[in-house]
């Protein structure tokens, strides 16, 4: 009965967008921006933060850019490739958005990515979406990421986990999309490069949207000296929860998403057994920076129902808006090429964000620093990541040339293999 | 059962054997060769665990579904929704009040008068009608559902039991014992035990509450009879509105013990529809007793396929609908 309800409203939607597009009349001084996250299923507290990060790069510049005023629409998606594109296809195609910020989730900016392609007048910003492959292999000229990807996040982790840790070999337990593989493939190379072991029949994978974890956490073997988890937002306080309820003792290393301030600061328990637990990605929660600083009071100033820190979505949906922003401005708001000339402007930007600077490589990606962290109790009593290292200027193929990298084969479920 | 023995030698020595073997593999610490075999103990104990407790949890909500079933005829399809509102209701009480105890009961209570009221004001209109209520229903979930996303939003609501639900227990069975000769204990979560015996005590109580009580009695001669019952004069208008706020309280006292459990977020009133008609249909309709013994095969098939076939899980649970439904189509308690 849902299959129907949603094909019936596809059609309404349908016709509803053939309709509204002939009607649609751009006035000459607004520029139509559209903004794209997970405000439904699993990852709906982490596109709330998104949100959050949007809203405080447009009133850094009061919705004006370029001598234009910024029109902003949103689009809510619930992590699916299919959702994400059915809303960007509104946004796009329905609401006459000539610039978009989004998606938050991997396999989201994979399809958007490919989207992208059929819509060379629009020029897409990415989200947080961290998947390797929607700029690694077969980009798209008008998607751009000034966030890093999700291997990128790991830099420093697999090295620090082997040589001070001293692990030698993990389970691994990570969602079952695209996002998660690049994470995994960022910690296990170097670690296993070094000699650490990930068996395949040690590595669980869990759909999006997994409520129960109690079988997994059964089944964890007793014998590796660390479990590598990689899951976000829901997915993650429900795990770790129920690791805690079963009384597990196994240390963790976790991805970029499942200690940070999403988890770490949503509501319920205090989840003590994670303090000590090493990870790395995009931010630091305690990181010793005016620049840093000023955007957490900012935030805190802005959003005091958010979480107690920004969270990396809202930092990458910041960072992403605010480079669109700054290329409208360079351009004096004129997208009435097509926006070439807003694309040739984002090519070569470079600016200071709240984490350092970014810089694109050719394939538009972004190079930034990336900051390896370990989980603290805070001055406050709340847990955050305490900064362990920053690691400058990490590229999407850690510093290889391209072709070089691409050897390393796509993200996947068994790359690398690690026996 | 002596009878039983005289009469099935055979059947009764296998089924003497079958629970010999079953506690052995509970309780004996696994020699390496069954280990190899089917993997380690801890997998084996923690499914077998996981399955009854969560086949308790079905039971919560599919008792009540049933029960309704039982009496009126009437598929309530909006039995799902009915978890999931008591679950949003008891997590925003339990967090106002601080009392997760509070939350359970009001999110008993308010889904109670609800469910009366859906009876009073509406069932009663179509009485008889067996399809319109049926698809009435079905209108009310879709529209109970997209009512429950504007007001709670998609964001996934995890409840804070009492400190002293929380956390594992170590249970007295030995899961290895190490090379040092310390023994491995098992160890479980004290909520999903707990979870496990309110099941049980629930279980008990509508037992008694059906066979022990004059209500019980009315609502048992109204099972086999309508309108006899009616005809020898008991409100029937009463008993079904009493039956039907029964039925749909133990639905939002589950929303709220599951969402411990687990989460609760959109969706899971679909989820818990679909595994409450899955145990009634394995169980019988209409059914208590039925519903236990269904709630407990589909818990237990769900969690050995998740944890022994991953892939295939699913197929599991509707294998045994299908077997049901080939050998013994009206279920396995289910009468006529």
């Amino acid at each position: 009965m849902y299959r129907t309800r949603k094909t019936l409203f596809t059609a309404a939607a349908l016709l509803a967008g053939s309709t509204g597009l002939a009607g649609i009349a751009q006035a000459e001084d607004t520029i139509k921006m559209g903004a794209l996250a997970t405000l439904e299923g699993a990852f709906a507290a982490l596109g709330e933060d998104s949100m959050r990060g949007v809203t405080m790069a447009l009133e850094e510049v009061d919705y004006m850019a370029g001598g234009k005023k910024i029109e902003l629409v949103t689009g809510s998606s619930d992590a699916s490739p299919d959702s994400a594109i059915r809303a960007t296809r509104k946004l796009v195609e329905q609401d006459g958005v000539q610039v978009m910020v989004g998606p938050l989730s991997g396999s989201e900016g994979l399809a958007v990515k490919d989207y992208a392609k059929t819509q060379p007048d629009v020029t897409f910003v990415n989200g947080t979406s961290a998947a390797q492959d929607t700029t690694l292999r077969d980009p798209a000229p008008n998607f751009f990421r000034f966030s890093t990807d999700g291997a990128q996040w790991m830099a420093g982790l697999g090295e620090y986990a082997y040589n001070v840790k001293g692990y030698r070999s993990v389970a691994v337990l990570a969602e079952d999309y695209s996002f998660p593989y690049t994470q995994v493939f960022g910690f296990l190379e170097p670690f296993c490069r070094l000699g650490g072991k990930a068996p395949a029949d040690a590595r669980f994978w869990v759909p999006i949207g997994n409520k129960d974890y109690s079988s997994v956490i059964a089944a964890l073997p007793d014998d590796v000296d660390a479990i590598y988890v990689a899951l976000g937002g829901a997915d993650a306080i429900n795990f770790l929860t129920q690791y805690e309820q079963a009384g597990g003792e196994l240390p963790l290393v976790a991805g970029s998403i499942t200690v940070d301030q999403s988890v770490l600061g949503s509501k319920g328990r205090t989840r003590d057994f994670v303090i000590g637990t090493p990870s790395a990605g995009p931010i630091s929660d305690t990181w010793d920076d005016p620049r840093w600083d000023a955007f957490v009071a900012a935030y805190q100033k802005r959003f005091p129902d958010g979480f107690p820190s920004p969270t990396l979505f809202s930092h990458g949906y910041y960072i992403n808006t605010k480079a669109l922003l700054l290329g409208i401005e360079a351009v004096g708001g004129d997208l009435s090429d097509g926006g070439a000339a807003l694309r040739a402007a984002l090519s070569a930007l470079e600016f200071e964000t709240p984490t350092g600077m970014v810089t694109l490589d050719p394939r538009r990606n972004a190079v930034a620093d990336i900051f390896l962290t370990e989980v603290i109790v805070g001055p406050e009593g709340n847990l955050v990541n305490k900064t362990l290292e920053v690691i400058p200027a990490v590229s999407q193929t850690f510093g290889l040339a391209y072709e070089k990298f691409l050897e390393y084969g796509q993200v996947s479920r068994e790359n690398p293999p690690c026996e | 059962m002596r009878q039983f023995i005289e009469r099935h030698t055979f059947w009764a020595i296998v089924l003497v054997l079958l629970i010999a073997v079953f506690l052995w593999l509970v309780f004996a610490v696994w020699p390496p060769w069954l280990v190899a075999a089917i993997g380690r103990k801890k997998t084996f104990v923690n499914t077998l665990f996981n399955g009854v407790t969560l086949g308790g949890l079905y039971f919560l909500v599919a008792s009540g579904f049933t029960l309704v079933f039982g009496l009126m005829r009437n598929v309530n399809l909006a039995h799902g929704s009915m978890y999931l509102l008591g679950g949003y209701i008891g997590y925003d009480v339990a967090e106002a009040s601080g009392s997760w105890f509070l939350g359970l009961a009001v999110a008993f209570l308010v889904i109670a008068l609800s469910g009366a009221l859906l009876q009073v004001l509406v069932f009663r209109r179509m009485e008889g009608d067996d399809l319109r209520q049926t698809l009435v229903t079905i209108g009310l979930s879709i529209v109970a559902a997209d009512l429950m996303l504007a007001a709670w939003t998609g964001v996934t609501y995890q409840f804070a039991p009492p400190e002293w639900l929380f956390g594992a227990a170590k249970l007295p069975i030995v899961s290895a014992v190490k090379s040092s000769g310390d023994a491995v204990y098992i160890k479980y979560p004290i909520y999903r035990l707990s979870v496990l015996v309110v099941a049980i005590g629930i279980g008990i109580a509508l037992w008694l509450f059906l066979n022990r009580t004059r209500v019980g009695m009315m609502i048992r001669a109204g099972v086999n009879d309508r309108d006899m019952l009616s005809a020898s004069g008991v409100n029937v208008q009463l008993v079904f509105a009493v039956v039907f706020a029964i039925g749909a309280g133990l639905a939002g006292f589950a929303g709220v013990v599951g969402g411990t459990a687990l989460s609760i977020s959109p969706g899971e009133d679909i989820r818990y529809l679909l595994a409450s008609l899955i145990v009634v249909i394995v169980g019988g309709l209409g059914s208590v007793t039925g519903a236990a013994i269904g709630a407990l095969l589909i818990g237990l098939a769900e969690q050995f396929g998740l944890a022994y076939f991953p892939t295939y899980g699913v197929v599991l649970t509707f294998l045994i609908m299908v077997f049901v439904l080939a050998v013994r189509p009206q279920g396995i308690m289910g009468g006529r």
